[in-house]
């Protein structure tokens, strides 16, 4: 290969890499690529005359302008490729959208206090061991009051305000329960000891004012054995407050009272402060009461057929609502049944806010 | 019940004061209501000397007074008519706080004169009613002293009595209690008969029925003649009033006091209006007594009258009579103190609706020996407050028989109350509060007082211990526990707190409704069913179990209408009710939509909510509990279960073989009328408890997952069929047609119009297709589609559309 050969090939190089570098858009590099490697393309020319060389010169020639073309392909992939970037950036200056827009609602669901509650109870609960158990809200007077060691004609029963149905076909009255009481005799009726559970559920009583609702729920609690005593008792629901509420030295009180159902029979009382309206609970000095309790007595556990000589244990009973709205600071017990939609979604929880021991109880 | 300090003290011979009293009272399980001290508020009033009083220069009615302090002379101005010189009273200084305002007292000018004081009344002091004059303190009253030390001052204390405490009826018993749990000592009684100097005026008739006898088993009664009635003494009076009760006569508040005081009341007969004999009887149906408080009552057989021989004199145990009362001209009584019934005195009263203090206490059970001894106590007061003369008693039945000893063991102290006592200190906790005790061998032998007809089983006696030896002593211990414990919840319960979860997290509020509604509300929920209605409703629209939770539902989203929230989501779970039996109650997961899907938004997603809604949440329900989706079937019409109060065209029931789980749909527009609610309403039911139990496994894994490599295949197909052919049939029809080789079905377009022809429609339904064993072939492909038109072809009498 000549000298005028090289120089030649030079120059089409720089002619052709000044090309495909001047190129502004894809047509024109389009355009660079023909001229130069089309069929008709200055390389492809020179290419042609390899034929009418020397095999020394062609040998030499066509190393050099192999080189040259892929030297030429690479300079236009790499134009290209910017000049695609370069497109894309221009296309994408264009395609806004207004992302300070509000998004698309979705209906949020909530969770009422007193399911939520329950939950929590047993969770807490269920790491002394208990199980949940329940039954129907229409009850006999055996399982409402007699076996429950309600005499007939006791003052306590009256005390109750009973919501009655009229007589049903089979001749017996029938009645909403008053309590979830009813569920200790079924469960004592159908287990053999030991047994724990706890017992939540819908209560009814004849009673409508600013601290009573004709519906309310009672969690109740129930432990039958041979050895279980009061001090395992105040063990049992001194733990549960204090886990409740989140005091982890909570005080609590046991003072003497009156359930037909239990003997010993006593209320507890947790710590708490009033001051200004507001209600606190935990340990300054004033007291609250928060649920009744007591060792079963003897009668109760004669009419599920347990010999009160062999077994023994004891029953709590609490109101759900007014233990919600003690943790959650709800003032009025009636807006708990009103449906209200500000007030279920301010005192709700979120469908995944499961309460556990291990998540915790408190939010 | 309310007492005074100092009425308590009159049993109660304690240093303790009224705090410590307090504590002690709520500690033994008479729990203190409440505590007004009048002292707590006057610590800081003194006693002052009026010197000088003259009228006010500009004024008529006032009175310009110099009042000594002991250490200064104050100037005071006075309305009051009594205010003048000599007088002891009641002095309040600037920055006193006044009990009956609350507020500071300040230095002022009343008439263009200074005060610097002001010299109080009753009522601005919380001490009583009187306020037509300040308060005129003994002359013994030391000038410049606290008046907490002039004035007597006597705290009310009021108990919440626990329905079993029987013994604490009377304040003695209150104070017998007290002294057993060492706040000091009991006083003795003076209960010596009082002599008779003749006999009764009339004989005592038993006139209850042997067979009943019970509820009046005796009847003590004593004629005292000479008696004179009026007003009873300033203290009588004092202690009546204190206790919130009004003073009648002499003769009539004693036998209110000492129904207060021993918790036996009593009945004074003015003797001059009684006829022949008297004593109890039943009364007879029908029969009328004008009572004391003026009413007059229609009695029945079931009730213990007081009758002579003209008639019904006095409701026994509950109330006497007006005709035969005692009045000031009252010179002769005839003092009456029986036993009764409790539960045949707690229905009595209960039917007549009348709450007397007699009542109180003879429902819940009086002190079975006093009857006697109450009648002497009686007497010795009423001939020391009125006068006269007593006749022997005459007596009718006798008190029951003492209750028998009861067996104890001390060891079951510590076994069921958890706590040790010691056996001496037992025994003496007992003894103190009046049982008789054998503790010579084990178990003891234990005889309850017979003021303790509460007390009748050894766990009575435990908590006696327990609540003498104090409660707080009672140690909490944690409750054994198994080291890990089994879930709280079985399966159906963990299902349904699934449910809960899931359709909050649909986007549904979760509320809690009444299990009751309005009658005319149950009727148009209970789908040709009978509702359970309740015999004593708390009102006329509580007064129906509900049939459905749907129109309470629907009852809350119209209240959220009203105060503007018309796009409404609530769920509930809980019972329905289909009979008056235990039992006849199913557990529903309910839920409604109302008005639009969102809100409105600028990306046009909002839409009126449809049945369609109420059928997607009620199949996540049921997936949810566990239900496979490929199992449910939709069906409609009342045949299959569709509710009446559902709009009939646009609802139906998810069923899974021939049970139905679910129903849903649009409401039906008469109801919606019928609740005054604006539509559109939808709403599903689904019966929890109709779900199955999830088959047992024997392990916790799930089957294996054969999932294929091979290419999927879709394939889309367009029928023509009549108006009237369900969706469910076509999807059925494909599914059934290739069972090994389909594994998705979709149905992505419904076209009614002219290019399909009137009363038809064309379905465009995607059938993917994939094997486990290999790429399928085209011939493959062609033959499930052949199939597939093959079968809805039959089933349905579809036409491949063009």
């Amino acid at each position: 290969m000549t000298t005028e050969h090289m120089n030649e090939i030079d120059q089409l190089r720089a002619e052709v890499l000044a090309a495909v570098n001047a190129a502004s858009d894809m047509a024109a590099l389009e355009n660079v690529r023909v001229e130069a490697l089309g069929k008709k393309g200055r390389v492809t020319g020179l290419m042609k005359n390899l034929g009418g060389m020397d095999p020394e010169a062609r040998k030499t020639a066509g190393q050099a302008l192999n080189t040259l073309k892929s030297e030429i392909e690479t300079a236009i992939g790499a134009r290209r490729t910017s000049l695609e970037a370069a497109a894309l950036d221009a296309k994408l200056a264009h395609e806004k959208m207004d992302v300070t827009l509000p998004v698309r609602p979705e209906a949020k669901g909530s969770l009422h206090p007193i399911g939520q509650t329950m939950d929590e109870m047993a969770a807490i609960f269920g790491a002394m061991g208990f199980t949940v158990a329940e039954g129907p809200d229409v009850e006999d007077d055996f399982h409402n009051f007699t076996a429950l060691n309600f005499p007939p004609g006791h003052p306590a029963r009256e005390m109750h305000d009973t919501f009655f149905l009229p007589p049903a076909p089979d001749g017996n009255r029938y009645l909403l329960r008053t309590h979830t009481s009813p569920v200790q005799i079924r469960t004592m009726m159908g287990a053999k000891p030991p047994i724990r559970v706890i017992i939540p559920g819908r209560t009814y009583r004849c009673d409508y004012d600013m601290t009573h609702t004709p519906m309310f729920h009672q969690v109740e609690g129930l432990v039958i054995d041979t050895v279980t005593h009061m001090g395992h008792l105040k063990g049992c629901v001194q733990e549960f407050v204090r886990t409740f509420f989140g005091v982890d030295d909570l005080t609590v009180r046991f003072r003497p009272s009156y359930f037909p159902f239990t003997e010993p029979s006593a209320e507890m009382d947790i710590g708490c402060l009033r001051a200004g309206g507001e209600l606190k609970i935990g340990n300054f000095g004033d007291w609250l009461e928060i649920l009744g309790c007591g060792m079963v007595h003897p009668n109760v556990l004669k009419s599920c057929g347990l010999d009160p000589e062999v077994y023994q244990g004891f029953a709590f009973g609490m109101g759900v609502e007014r233990l919600a709205m003690l943790k959650y600071g709800i003032p009025d017990l009636r807006t708990f049944f009103e449906s209200d939609l500000r007030w279920l979604r301010h005192y709700g929880f979120a469908a995944l806010d499961v309460p556990s021991l291990t998540g915790g109880l408190n939010r | 019940m309310k007492f005074t300090l100092s009425w308590l003290k009159d049993h109660l011979d304690t240093t303790a004061n009224v705090d410590e009293i307090a504590t002690k009272l709520t500690a033994i399980g008479l729990e203190v209501e409440s505590l007004e001290d009048p002292a707590k508020n006057l610590s800081a009033f003194i006693v002052g000397h009026v010197l000088q009083a003259d009228k006010h220069p500009n004024a008529d009615r006032l009175k310009l007074c110099k009042v000594a302090t002991g250490t200064e002379t104050l100037q005071v101005v006075c309305g009051a008519p009594n205010a003048r010189a000599g007088l002891k009273v009641v002095l309040a200084r600037p920055g006193d706080v006044i009990p009956e305002s609350g507020e500071k007292l300040k230095k002022g000018a009343i008439r263009g004169v200074e005060s610097q004081g002001m010299m109080c009344s009753s009522r601005e002091l919380k001490l009583g009613d009187d306020h037509d004059g300040i308060i005129e303190l003994p002359d013994s009253a030391v000038v410049g002293a606290p008046v907490t030390s002039a004035l007597k001052l006597d705290p009310v204390i009021e108990i919440n009595l626990t329905p079993n405490r029987v013994d604490a009826l009377g304040v003695r018993g209150v104070a017998r209690d007290l002294a057993a749990a060492g706040l000091g000592k009991l006083k003795t009684m003076k209960d010596a008969a009082v002599a008779g100097t003749f006999p009764a005026s009339r004989q005592i008739a038993m006139g209850v029925p042997s067979d009943q006898a019970h509820k009046c088993p005796q009847f003590v009664g004593r004629t005292i003649k000479g008696v004179k009635n009026g007003p009873s003494p300033a203290w009588l009076q004092d202690r009546l009033k204190a206790i919130g009760l009004r003073p009648v006569s002499a003769l009539v508040d004693i036998t209110q006091y000492l129904t207060i005081d021993l918790g036996r009341p009593l009945h004074a007969f003015d003797d001059a209006k009684l006829r022949g004999d008297v004593g109890p009887r039943l009364a007879k149906t029908g029969e009328t007594l004008a009572a004391l408080n003026g009413k007059t009552y229609t009695l029945d057989s079931e009730m213990v009258v007081i009758a002579d021989e003209a008639g019904a004199q006095g409701i026994g145990g509950v109330m006497g009579g007006e005709p035969t009362s005692v009045s000031d001209v009252t010179t002769t009584i005839f003092l009456e103190s029986a036993l009764f019934d409790t539960s045949n005195i707690a229905a009595t009263g209960r039917k007549l609706e009348i709450n007397s203090d007699a009542r109180y206490c003879f429902e819940r059970g009086v002190d079975a020996a006093s009857a006697v001894s109450g009648t002497e106590i009686a007497t010795r007061m009423i001939i020391d407050v009125c006068g006269g003369e007593a006749s022997q008693l005459v007596i009718g039945g006798a008190a029951p028989k003492p209750a028998s000893a009861i067996s104890f063991d001390p060891a079951r102290v510590a076994k069921l109350g958890g706590v040790n006592v010691p056996e001496a200190e037992m025994k003496s906790i007992f003894e103190r509060l009046g049982f008789t005790v054998s503790a010579t061998a084990t178990p003891w032998q234990i005889t309850p007082p017979s003021w303790r007809s509460d007390v009748s089983v050894w766990q009575d006696l435990v908590e006696e211990v327990l609540r003498i030896h104090g409660y707080d002593n009672i140690a909490a211990v944690p409750m054994p526990r198994p080291a890990m414990p089994k879930p709280a919840l079985n399966a159906k319960q963990r299902q349904v707190g699934l449910v809960r979860r899931a359709l909050a997290s649909r986007g549904l509020n979760e509320t809690v409704t009444w299990s009751f509604l309005a009658k005319a509300h149950a009727d148009l929920f209970a789908n040709k069913a009978v509702t359970v209605p309740l015999a004593n409703p708390i009102s006329a629209d509580l007064d129906v179990l509900r049939p459905s939770i749907v129109p309470n539902l629907i009852a809350g989203a119209g209240r959220n209408a009203a105060r503007g929230l018309s796009d409404v989501g609530l769920f509930e779970i809980g019972p329905r009710f289909e009979g008056f039996k235990p039992g006849e109650q199913t557990l529903l997961a309910a839920g409604i939509r109302t008005g639009h899907t969102t809100a409105r938004h600028w990306a046009g997603t909002r839409r009126a909510v449809d049945a369609m809604d109420a059928k997607a949440d009620a199949i996540a329900v049921l997936e949810t509990a566990g239900v496979s989706a490929s199992g449910i079937q939709t069906s409609v019409g009342p045949e299959n279960g569709t509710p009446d109060w559902l709009h009939p065209g646009r609802s139906g029931t998810l069923k899974q073989g021939n049970q139905v789980l679910a129903w849903f749909g649009e409401m039906h527009p008469r109801v919606l009328t019928a609740l005054d609610v604006k539509g559109p309403v939808v709403a599903f039911e689904v019966a929890l408890e109709r779900i199955p139990e999830a088959k047992k496994k024997t392990g916790t894994a799930q089957p294996l997952l054969k999932a294929s490599p091979y290419q999927p295949v879709e394939r889309d197909f367009a029928f023509v069929v009549d108006g009237d052919v369900s969706a469910e049939a076509i999807l059925r029809a494909v599914k059934n047609a290739e069972r090994e080789l389909i594994t998705n079905i979709g149905l992505f377009d419904v076209y009614e119009g002219p290019n399909v022809g009137a009363g038809k429609k064309s379905v465009a339904i995607t059938v993917t297709l994939q094997s486990k064993d290999a790429t399928l072939a085209d011939e493959q492909i062609e033959a499930v589609a052949k199939k597939i038109v093959g079968a809805v072809e039959k089933a349905t009498g579809a036409q491949l559309r063009a």
